[in-house]
């Protein structure tokens, strides 16, 4: 078992909003601190795929490669809180290479954190390197 | 009132044709923070042999998002969209998404399951070109919350 080098993700509530933009999610207890209240959220949350997205990019910069990724799967466990402030949150995302296959797949175990709270289980990714 | 297990197995007709444009990939890059050559630039994409710039891993997003309302507001199956929150996401390709791309999702219910009041849905959608060359299976399983009073 290899540990690559974590990395790290600053997320505002201006790139969720960016987000939002690019994606077509606009669920508002992405953006608007009352609905995500009201439905019993602690405040504005980042959205799932945001996090995925971010992993994503920890997973293809490991790869060396940005068309490496052939497979990539989480499970959301805990919401991103993301507060209205300019430094906004963290999510810390680190892996470890489970296997490395014959036909060239690594397979990768995924960790992302907020607050030093796993938000992600079963986060898998397969990478074909170049 | 619980989603109808019945509807495991079910599939829809295939989703109108999406267009990849190269500034929509761009933005969605743009978005994620994500800033390799290869989803910005035609030429550095050409260089590792695809016709234009190439998606990041999520960006089917962006096309189920719209797809998934064949799913999300079937009257028959009644899902209450307002207590949905994702619960896990799965991509298998086999290539990326590239600009100019026209590709169509032909959605289906893989699973319904009901556990603590809760209902659990997993929805498959195979994106293929409109040639029907396959691109990519994008598996979402969504958690309608149980009311209250269930």
């Amino acid at each position: 078992m290899t540990d690559l080098p974590v990395q790290t993700f600053r997320v505002t509530r201006a790139d969720l909003v960016r987000y939002a933009g690019a994606s077509g999610d606009f669920n508002p207890i992405h953006w608007s601190e009352r609905t995500a209240t009201k439905v019993g959220l602690p405040g504005v949350i980042a959205h799932g795929m945001f996090t995925m997205a971010l992993v994503g990019r920890a997973v293809t910069a490991w790869a060396g490669a940005a068309d490496a990724v052939v497979e990539f799967s989480v499970r959301f466990s805990r919401p991103v809180p993301v507060p209205d402030t300019d430094e906004g949150t963290e999510v810390v995302v680190s892996a470890v290479v489970k296997e490395v296959t014959d036909d060239g797949l690594t397979r990768l175990n995924l960790t992302a954190t907020c607050n030093g709270e796993k938000v992600l289980s079963l986060a898998q990714a397969t990478i074909r390197k170049r | 009132m619980p989603l109808d297990p019945s509807f495991a197995g079910r599939s829809w007709p295939p989703t109108e044709p999406y267009l990849v444009g190269r500034e929509k990939i761009r933005e969605f890059a743009r978005a994620i923070g994500a800033t390799e050559a290869e989803y910005h630039d035609p030429e550095a994409a050409r260089a590792i042999g695809y016709a234009d710039v190439v998606a990041p891993p999520t960006f089917p997003t962006v096309i189920t998002n719209l797809s998934n309302a064949q799913i999300i507001t079937d009257p028959a199956l009644g899902l209450d969209y307002s207590r949905v929150v994702h619960g896990d996401q799965r991509f298998k390709y086999t290539r990326p998404v590239v600009a100019g791309d026209e590709l169509v999702c032909v959605n289906s219910v893989e699973e319904i399951t009901q556990r603590g009041g809760h209902d659990f849905l997993t929805t498959r959608a195979e994106i293929t070109t409109v040639a029907g060359e396959p691109v990519l299976t994008a598996w979402s399983k969504l958690v309608q919350r149980g009311t209250e009073q269930s």
